[in-house]
C-alpha cells in the first residue's frame, strides 16, 4: 500500500523494515516502530471502532496511553485473542490481526447505531431509571434486562479458552525507581545513577525520550545536541552503570503502600510469532519495592468539549505533533487547530512546516500571544480569535467544521461559517499526569494557571519532576529532573554531586496562557447539543449537568450515575473537563467539586500477567506424603485436605468410586485396612511445664497421664466452641507428642504459640512442629496385629499387653518406630510412626506383609465412613464454630474439677447452657437404602409446611454403611440428646421429606468401645 | 503491602506475617468470678480503632514470634514495633480529628485528596 500520509525523511520509524498487518480484514502497510494508530493514519484511516453506548464512530484521538476509545480486538484465536487493545500503544508486527470491536455486522454499517438515533432517550442514569426504578418495568427485574444491555453495550470479547501464553512475576528492590523516560525521567535516572544507587528506569513505550520524540527535531537543541542525539547520549550514560536497569514497554500501573510499585512489562507482544523467545514470558509483572521514587510521567492533553466533538478526525493537538514527529505521519490533509491556549499553535506551525495544509487556528481567547500571531501570519496561517467551533460535519470522518465568533461573555455571536478540514487538532490545556502520585496518597493542589491538578503534598518517599509536576519549559524540566534524581539518591543514602545541566535552545512554543473553557458554547439548546466529555462511555456535558440538577453533587456519585470515567481509559483525558462542567453547573470551583479516585491499574493489566507463574499446578502447590507416589501408582483418587493431597479411595479397574469406598470400609472391619495418616498435624511439646500447658489448652485433665499413655483431647476457642481435636501422647513427664487435625495443624500451632508467648510466658514449654518428620501408616482390623507383627520388632503387639491408648517404641528393619495404639475406626489399630524418609519403605513392607491377610489400603472417604459408623466427630464436619463439647454430647471430655482452660468460662455463659441448643445425634432413615444429603435441613413434620419452616437442625454426615448394610447419618438437632427414638423428617428439594429416627451416634452399638 | 520491621528478623514483607488482633488485652485470670457480660467483653469486643492502634502480629514464616505494633489504621503508618510485654511507646501521629474523620493526608479513603487553603498557605 502507498501510505499516502507518510512524509519522507520524517519520523523515527525504521524505513528499512516495512511491516504489514491486517485491520478489519484489510492489509495495512507500515514500518517497524509504528503503532496500529500511526500505520492506520499513514494510510489515511482514522475510524477504528464504535462507542460503548450509542455505537457512534470512534477514531484516533491520542497518540499514546491517553487515547480514550480507539480500541481493537487482537487475534481471533479463542485462547489468545486480546480485547480492548489501544491502537495508539500497540506496536505492529507481521501477522498482527486487529479487528474493530463493538460493531456488527461491520465497522461502517452497524446495527447498534440505532442506540444513537434514540440518544435523547438515553439520558444520564437511563438504565437505572428505566429498569430499576420505573413502575412500568417493575414486573421484570434488572436481571432480566442486564444480559441484553450488556450485549448491546460492550467492548471487546474475552478469550473463551485457557490462555496458552506464559507470564511471570518477579520481585525487585531498588534505591531509586524512575517512572517515565522523557527529558525529566532520563535526567533524573542519569543523575541518580552517578551515585551508584540501584536505579530502575521505566518507560511505557518502546523508545526512551518521551515528549522529545514528539517534537520537531530541527526546533530544539540540548547542550548543542539534537534531541535524538541527547537521548542517545543519556541512554549511553545509563548503560555505563551496572546498577541501572532500563525497562521499556513497561508501565507502572499501581503505586501502593510503602513505595511498592507494580510494573507490567510487555515482553513479546510487539514481536511476530516466529521471533518470540519461547523461554521468555509474554508479559512480566515486576513487584518493585523502591526506597525512593521519581515520578516523571508527563502530562495529558485535554480536549475542548464542543458540539459534535466525537467524530473521527478530531484529535488532540499534541497527538497530531506526535504522529508527525515520531512516526512521520500527517494525521490529516487539511488541519484546523482549535484551542484556548498557546501550545496547540505549535501543531499548526509544525504541520505547515512539514508541508501540510492548515485550515486555520480557531482560538477562543480574546487576547492572543502576539509573537505567535506574528508567526502564524508569516506562515500564512489564518487565525480566528474569539471564535469557537460550534459544530462539525462528516459521517465516518469529519469533512468540515462550523465556527462562530464569540461575544465578550463568551457566548456565540452571529452566524456560523463552514471551514473545510479533515482533522481538528484540539487542545483545552494540559493535565499533569498525577495518577500515580494520587495513588501514593499524595495530596493534589489546584493550579489556576493550568486549570488543573498538580502534585501538592507528598505522602510517600517520592517526588515529581517535569510535566507531571506542571513544569513544561524544557530547561526547567531538565533542572527538575536533575534535582529529583539527586535528591532521591541522597534520600536513599547515596552521595552524589550536582553537575551542570545542558543549555536548552528551542523555538518550540512553551508558553500556555490558558483561558479555561469547560464547555464550548454551541449556540443551541442543551438537549440538542452533543458535546461529548467521555468518548469511551458516551457521556455528554448535558448528562453531567442533568446529574447535577438531580442532586448528584458528589463527584463519585455523579461518576457512577453517568458512567463518566468508568471505561478502560478511566477518563484520562476527560475527567478534569467533567469536574469543570460540574463545577460550572453548581457555581463552585473545580477543587471544591474534587476529583474521582485515580484507581490502580493506571492502564489495563492482563489477568494472566497478574497471575504470573501461579497457574495450574503452581496455583496452590500441594503437599504430598512420602507415600504419595505409591498412591498415585495405585491410581488413587485424591482430594485436597488443607494444603495436602490425600488419597480418597483406591478404585480397582472398572470399579466405581462408591463401590471402592464400600469395599475398603468393609475390609477394614473384616480383615484389615491400611491408611496413610501422615498428614495429621504433629507438635512436639517439651519443657517442665508441658503438663500444665496441656491442662490449659485442652478441655480434659492431663495431670495424671503417665508416660507411655495417650489421651484424646478437645480444644476450644475462648468462645467455648470446639476448634480442634486429636490424641496427645505422654513421652516423658516433660515431653508430649500432640496430634491435630490435618487442616488445623498450622492454626493450632499459631494458637499454642500465641498463648505461650503472650499469656503464659512464665511456662517452660517449647513447641516444635514435627508433622513432616514422621510418616504414619495406620493399620486396623482383626488381622492388624498379625500384619504389624511381621514388620515391627521389639513390641509385644497383643492388645492385652499393648493396650488401647498407649504407645511403645520399637523398630522396623532396624529403623526406630513409634507405635500408637489409637483408633479412629473403633477397630484394633496400630498407628506406626517412622522417620519420614522411610515412609514409603514401611508402607510397602506392611502392604506386602498384609497381602496374605487381605490388607486393603483405604482412603479418606472410607476413613470418614468408618469413623461415622463409630460415631467419632470430624471437627469442621460435625462442628462449624458454633458447637460446644456439650452440643456434641461429649461432656465426658471436659474436666469438671481442673483449673482454667481455654474457653472454660464460655461453657457456662447463658447462651451455651441453654437447654434448647442443637445436639449431635445419629439418624437412621426409615428407608435404610436412602442416604440423606449432608447439610439437609431437619423438620418436625412429615410434610413441609409453608414458609417460614421451623428448622430443627441439619444433617452433618451421611453414608451408606457396608458394615451395617444400611444408611447412617449424624445430625445436629435441637435438644437432640433428649429425643432418642423420636422421628424427624429430612427435607429435600422438590421431593417429600424423608422420615428418620433419632438414635445414639455410635452405630456399632457399643458406646464405650475402643475410642470412646 | 507493608514492610514490617520484625524485632527479631528486621524488615520483611507483610506476606511473611499473620495479623493477630488487638494488643494489650490480657486474658482474665479469674474468669469464674466474672459476669457473662464482662467475659463477653474480653472474648468478643474489640475497639476497632480508627487511628493509633496497638495490634499483634506473628512472624509466621520467620522467627515465629509474636510482637506488638503501633499502627495508624487511618493511614497505615507503622509508628513502632515492640516486644510482647512492653508498653506501647509514645508517638505522635497524624490522626483523624473525629472518629468518623480522616487524617489530613495519607488516608486510605480518597475523600481527602486535595490540599486545603491552609495547607497551601503553609507550604
Ligand atoms: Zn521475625
Amino acid at each position: 500500500m502507498s501510505q499516502p500520509n507518510r512524509l519522507p525523511g520524517r519520523g523515527l520509524v525504521n524505513r528499512d523494515r516495512p511491516v504489514s498487518f491486517t485491520f478489519d480484514g484489510r492489509e495495512i502497510a507500515g514500518y517497524e516502530g509504528d503503532t496500529i494508530a500511526s500505520a492506520l493514519l499513514a494510510n489515511g484511516e482514522i475510524m477504528v471502532g464504535r462507542s460503548f453506548k450509542y455505537h457512534r464512530p470512534r477514531g484516533i484521538v491520542g497518540a499514546g496511553s491517553d487515547d480514550p476509545a480507539a480500541m481493537v480486538q487482537i487475534g481471533s484465536d479463542p485462547a489468545s485473542t486480546d480485547p480492548n487493545v489501544m491502537v495508539t500503544t500497540r506496536e505492529i508486527h507481521a501477522g498482527l490481526e486487529a479487528r474493530p470491536q463493538n460493531c456488527w455486522p461491520s465497522l461502517k454499517y452497524d446495527v447498534g447505531v440505532l442506540n444513537d438515533v434514540f440518544m435523547r432517550f438515553f439520558p444520564a442514569g437511563f438504565y437505572y431509571k428505566t429498569f430499576m426504578g420505573s413502575d412500568r418495568f417493575r414486573w421484570l427485574n434488572w436481571m432480566t434486562f442486564e444480559p441484553f444491555i450488556r450485549r448491546a453495550a460492550g467492548l471487546g470479547k474475552s478469550p473463551t479458552k485457557p490462555d496458552p501464553d506464559t507470564y511471570e512475576s518477579v520481585n525487585r528492590h531498588c534505591d531509586v525507581l524512575v517512572i517515565g523516560a522523557g527529558p525529566a525521567g532520563l535526567t533524573a535516572a542519569a543523575n541518580a545513577a552517578r551515585s551508584g544507587a540501584r536505579v530502575i528506569l521505566v518507560e511505557e513505550s518502546e523508545r526512551l525520550g518521551g515528549s522529545l520524540n514528539a517534537t520537531d527535531p530541527e526546533g530544539t537543541t540540548i547542550g548543542g545536541k539534537a534531541p535524538a542525539d541527547w537521548i542517545a547520549a543519556q541512554t549511553a550514560k545509563l548503560a555505563e552503570h551496572p546498577e541501572v536497569t532500563v525497562l521499556t514497554r513497561t508501565t507502572a500501573f499501581g503505586y501502593y503502600a510503602m513505595n511498592f510499585v507494580g510494573l507490567i512489562e510487555r515482553v513479546s507482544d510487539h514481536l511476530p510469532e516466529h521471533r518470540r523467545d519461547r523461554r521468555q514470558p509474554r508479559q512480566r509483572v515486576w513487584r518493585v519495592r523502591a526506597k525512593q521514587v521519581v515520578l516523571a510521567t508527563g502530562a495529558i492533553e485535554r480536549p475542548l468539549v464542543f458540539h459534535e466533538n466525537d467524530r473521527p478526525g478530531i484529535m488532540l493537538a499534541g497527538a497530531a505533533r506526535s504522529f508527525l514527529h515520531r512516526y512521520g505521519v500527517l494525521a490529516g490533509k487539511r488541519v484546523l487547530v482549535f484551542a484556548n491556549n498557546d501550545s496547540a499553535w505549535q501543531t499548526a506551525f509544525d504541520i505547515r512546516a512539514a508541508g501540510g495544509e492548515v485550515a486555520g487556528i480557531v482560538d477562543m481567547r480574546r487576547e492572543l500571544n502576539e509573537a505567535l500571531a506574528l508567526r502564524a501570519l508569516k506562515a500564512g496561517i489564518a487565525v480566528y480569535p474569539r471564535t469557537a467551533i460550534v459544530g462539525t460535519h462528516g459521517r465516518h470522518r469529519i469533512d468540515s467544521a462550523f465556527v462562530s465568533s464569540l461575544d465578550d461573555s463568551g457566548n456565540v455571536r452571529g452566524s456560523r461559517s463552514r471551514i473545510e478540514c479533515d482533522l481538528i487538532a484540539v487542545s483545552g490545556g494540559w493535565n499533569p499526569n498525577v495518577a500515580l502520585f494520587a495513588q501514593s496518597r499524595g495530596k493534589l493542589k489546584w493550579d489556576a494557571e493550568m486549570a488543573s491538578f498538580r502534585p501538592g503534598l507528598s505522602w510517600q518517599q517520592e517526588r515529581s519532576a517535569g510535566a507531571c509536576n506542571g513544569t513544561f519549559e524544557l530547561q526547567e524540566v531538565l533542572a527538575e529532573g536533575s534535582k529529583a534524581g539527586l535528591e532521591a539518591a541522597r534520600a536513599a543514602d547515596f552521595t552524589v554531586r550536582a553537575v551542570k545541566q545542558p543549555e536548552v535552545e528551542t523555538s518550540v512554543v512553551q508558553s500556555l496562557n490558558l483561558v479555561p473553557v469547560w464547555q464550548v458554547p454551541s449556540g443551541q439548546p442543551r438537549e440538542k447539543t452533543k458535546a461529548f466529555v467521555d468518548l469511551q462511555d458516551d457521556v455528554k456535558a448535558s448528562d453531567l449537568q442533568l446529574a447535577t440538577e438531580e442532586g448528584y453533587d458528589s463527584v463519585e456519585h455523579a461518576k457512577r450515575y453517568t458512567t463518566q470515567g468508568m471505561g478502560t481509559d478511566q477518563g484520562k483525558i476527560s475527567n478534569v473537563n467533567a469536574f469543570g462542567i460540574m463545577a460550572e453547573a453548581r457555581g463552585i470551583t473545580v477543587p471544591e467539586v474534587g476529583t474521582t479516585t485515580f484507581r490502580q491499574p493506571w492502564r489495563p493489566v492482563t489477568i494472566g500477567a497478574l497471575g504470573g507463574q501461579h497457574v495450574g499446578a503452581h496455583f496452590m502447590p500441594r503437599r504430598g506424603t512420602p507415600m504419595h507416589a505409591w498412591h498415585r501408582e495405585q491410581k488413587a483418587i485424591f482430594e485436597p485436605v488443607g494444603d495436602w493431597l490425600r488419597a480418597r479411595a483406591y478404585p480397582k479397574p472398572g470399579e466405581s468410586f462408591h463401590d471402592a469406598v464400600q469395599r475398603e470400609a468393609k475390609a477394614a472391619r473384616t480383615t484389615a485396612g491400611i491408611l496413610d495418616a501422615t498428614t495429621l498435624g504433629k507438635i512436639d511439646i517439651r519443657g517442665k511445664d508441658a503438663r500444665t500447658f496441656l491442662n490449659r489448652v485442652y478441655t480434659n485433665a492431663w495431670s495424671k497421664l503417665a508416660p507411655g499413655r495417650c489421651r484424646y483431647g478437645l480444644m476450644l476457642g475462648e468462645d467455648g466452641m470446639v476448634s480442634d481435636d486429636g490424641v496427645t501422647a505422654c513421652i516423658a513427664d516433660d515431653h508430649f507428642h500432640m496430634t491435630t487435625t490435618t487442616g488445623g495443624a498450622a492454626s493450632v500451632l499459631q494458637k499454642l504459640e500465641d498463648y505461650l508467648q503472650t499469656e503464659w510466658p512464665e511456662l517452660d514449654v517449647w513447641l516444635t512442629t514435627v508433622t513432616e518428620q514422621w510418616a504414619v501408616a495406620a493399620v486396623c482390623g482383626p488381622k492388624a496385629e498379625e500384619i504389624v507383627a511381621a514388620v515391627v520388632d521389639g513390641i509385644d503387639l497383643d492388645p492385652e499387653e499393648f493396650p488401647f491408648m498407649t504407645w511403645q517404641d520399637g523398630t522396623a528393619g532396624g529403623i526406630p518406630v513409634r507405635v500408637f495404639r489409637v483408633s479412629f475406626t473403633g477397630e484394633t489399630s496400630y498407628e506406626i510412626n517412622i522417620p519420614a524418609t522411610y515412609g514409603r519403605w514401611l508402607w510397602e513392607e506392611l502392604v506386602a506383609a498384609g497381602k496374605p491377610h487381605g490388607l486393603t489400603p483405604y482412603g479418606t472417604e472410607a476413613m470418614h465412613l468408618l469413623r461415622a459408623e463409630k460415631g467419632f466427630i470430624i471437627v469442621g464436619q460435625e462442628t462449624d464454630g458454633t458447637v460446644t463439647p456439650g452440643d456434641l454430647r461429649m461432656d465426658w471430655a471436659v474436666a469438671k474439677k481442673k483449673g482454667d482452660f481455654i474457653g472454660k468460662r464460655s461453657l457456662s455463659r447463658s447462651d451455651t447452657i441453654r437447654d434448647d441448643r442443637k445436639q449431635l445425634v445419629g439418624l437412621l432413615t426409615n428407608d435404610g437404602d436412602h442416604v440423606p444429603m449432608e447439610g439437609a435441613q431437619i423438620i418436625g413434620t412429615p410434610e413441609e409446611p409453608a414458609p417460614p419452616v421451623p428448622m430443627l437442625g441439619h444433617v452433618t454426615s451421611a453414608y451408606f454403611s457396608p458394615n451395617l448394610g444400611r444408611s447412617i447419618a449424624m445430625a445436629m438437632v435441637k435438644r437432640g440428646g433428649q429425643r432418642m427414638g423420636e422421628t424427624v423428617w429430612i427435607a429435600r428439594r422438590g421431593d417429600k421429606p424423608v422420615p428418620a429416627k433419632i438414635v445414639h451416634y455410635d452405630f456399632l452399638g457399643d458406646a464405650v468401645g475402643e475410642g470412646a | 503491602m507493608f514492610v514490617i520491621d520484625c524485632p527479631n528478623c528486621g524488615s520483611r514483607d507483610q506476606s511473611e506475617f499473620t495479623y493477630a488482633g488487638e494488643a494489650h488485652i490480657a486474658r482474665p485470670t479469674e474468669s469464674e468470678n466474672m459476669t457473662d457480660a464482662e467475659w463477653a467483653e474480653f472474648v468478643f469486643m474489640r475497639t476497632n480503632t480508627k487511628g493509633l492502634f496497638a495490634e499483634r502480629w506473628w512472624h509466621a514464616t520467620g522467627c515465629r514470634k509474636f510482637f506488638n505494633m503501633l499502627r495508624n489504621t487511618a493511614t497505615d503508618e507503622i509508628h513502632a514495633v515492640y516486644r510482647i510485654g512492653e508498653k506501647p511507646p509514645k508517638v505522635t501521629a497524624n490522626l483523624p480529628l473525629t472518629p468518623a474523620g480522616e487524617s489530613s493526608i495519607g488516608s486510605g479513603n480518597d475523600a481527602v485528596k486535595i490540599m486545603t487553603r491552609d495547607e497551601e498557605n503553609a507550604s
